[in-house]
């Protein structure tokens, strides 16, 4: 109904990857006439669906949207860390903690990749977490809602990794080369996110009728903010247009809600939890489910900083980066004194 | 505090292949640089050898010089072995 580029929920997903990066090399071998002068080139590039490379042209607009984008979703994965690190002394077993910390371990690490990313248009990595912790530049306000119980580490994998994961996996076409392969990478890597989650979720709801009504209560409180992650509908959409013929973003807000949606209605079935929404149901017309809409006006005043645990996450931050100070001091002090004068010999090279 | 400086980083993901660039990361030296890219590209063992190297040791060529510096390799068509025509009946050629 869409074309053939969403990613479709369980083993799919990594076809879908594989194929962006098939296109990726294919569209490398395309011909590109070389364009007059470096607008036109860059252009071309991407109409031709090759990639921007670092030190290509681009217009400082395109710059700016990908720094802006590249950055907010670097936050997202650090910030992301801590509603599952509340549960990680307190998993129910020692299998699901390996598996929890294996997960937050990849959180750091997408991290990594994106400011890694963001890094090859000219901005620093400490410039870009100054303005993270200066309250300049955002992250995901899905991570500003408390996670309760056990079970919210389980709606957090389905649905907000599986979100997530709708979003991400055609920015795995993105035209900036450096964070394409970054996204390829991120969603290999979060395949199995989702299905932890969703695990953990089945797992509650064939227990115990206790356990059943922890799983359905956490569902209940994370499905409207898993549907505000796809931020504004297309009408109020900002950045949208410019970003799509810039080939960063390559589907609109409400078409990838949608598909989020669709992929849930099922998926819930199984699991044996109900969504909270008494208005979803399957509209043959549109060939797609009907859904409520969640509350923008909520979405809006999280982003503004009065969601749930706003504070409490950007304090954990800066606590984390001022008490780390003596680390990063202690390595490049350490760094300092063993730096070695001689310059390298051949036979070091091809060790 | 400055930086930690920027390394480049290159797995080698089998035997038999060559390294190939994954990514970059900061670290202060070259030890720390090799432990965080293990955490950091080899969690699934993706490698069974890494290089890293000092970004600011790279010497790259200017994209603005796209033509001018690989034109020279255009007009050499007869370093493809299509260029040469091959009579009828020769085999093993």
């Amino acid at each position: 109904m869409y074309g053939n580029d969403f990613a479709a929920p369980g083993g799919e997903l990594l076809d879908q990857v594989a194929d962006a990066e098939r296109e990726l090399r294919a569209a490398a071998d395309r011909s590109v006439r070389g364009g007059s002068d470096e607008e036109t080139y860059f252009t071309e590039l991407v109409a031709a669906d090759q990639k921007i490379e670092p030190r290509d042209w681009m217009p400082d607009g395109y710059r700016k949207t990908l720094i802006r984008q590249i950055a907010q979703h670097a936050h997202s994965e650090i910030i992301g860390m801590q509603p599952e690190a509340n549960w990680l002394t307190r998993a129910p077993t020692l299998k699901r903690k390996a598996i929890l910390l294996a997960k937050v371990q990849d959180e750091a690490g997408h991290g990594l990749y994106l400011y890694a990313a963001a890094e090859t248009l000219g901005v620093s990595r400490d410039t870009l977490y100054d303005l993270l912790l200066a309250g300049r530049q955002k992250y995901s306000s899905i991570f500003n809602y408390p996670t309760l119980s056990w079970a919210d580490v389980g709606a957090i994998g389905w649905l907000v990794d599986g979100a997530a994961i709708v979003n991400q996996v055609p920015l795995c076409r993105c035209s900036y080369g450096p964070y394409a392969r970054a996204m390829i990478r991120i969603c290999k890597e979060e395949s199995f996110h989702q299905r932890q989650g969703y695990e953990i979720l089945y797992t509650l709801a064939h227990g115990t009728p206790g356990q059943k009504e922890m799983a359905q209560d956490a569902v209940d409180r994370w499905w409207y903010p898993s549907l505000a992650m796809f931020g504004p509908p297309d009408t109020d959409s900002t950045h949208s247009a410019q970003s799509m013929a810039w080939k960063i973003k390559r589907f609109s807000n409400d078409d990838l809600r949608q598909r989020f949606v669709d992929m849930c209605a099922q998926q819930a079935t199984v699991l044996g939890l109900t969504i909270p929404d008494p208005d979803l149901r399957w509209n043959p017309d549109r060939g797609a489910y009907d859904y409520t809409a969640p509350d923008y006006a909520e979405l809006m005043e999280v982003i503004r900083g009065n969601g749930p645990c706003n504070r409490a996450r950007m304090a954990n931050r800066r606590a984390a980066h001022e008490d780390g100070a003596w680390v990063r001091e202690a390595a490049a002090a350490y760094a300092a004194k063993h730096a070695a004068p001689a310059a390298p010999t051949a036979e070091a090279v091809h060790a | 505090m400055p930086e930690w400086p920027l390394w480049e980083v290159f797995v080698r993901p089998r035997r038999g292949l060559s390294h190939t660039h994954v990514g970059s990361l900061h670290a202060p030296d070259a030890a720390l640089a090799l432990r965080n890219a293990r955490d950091l590209f080899t969690r699934r063992q993706e490698g069974v050898s890494i290089w890293v190297v000092p970004a600011a040791a790279i010497t790259a060529s200017s994209p603005d010089e796209k033509d001018s510096f690989f034109d020279p390799a255009a007009d050499k068509v007869y370093r493809h072995p299509t260029f040469y025509e091959v009579p009828d009946g020769v085999q093993h050629l």
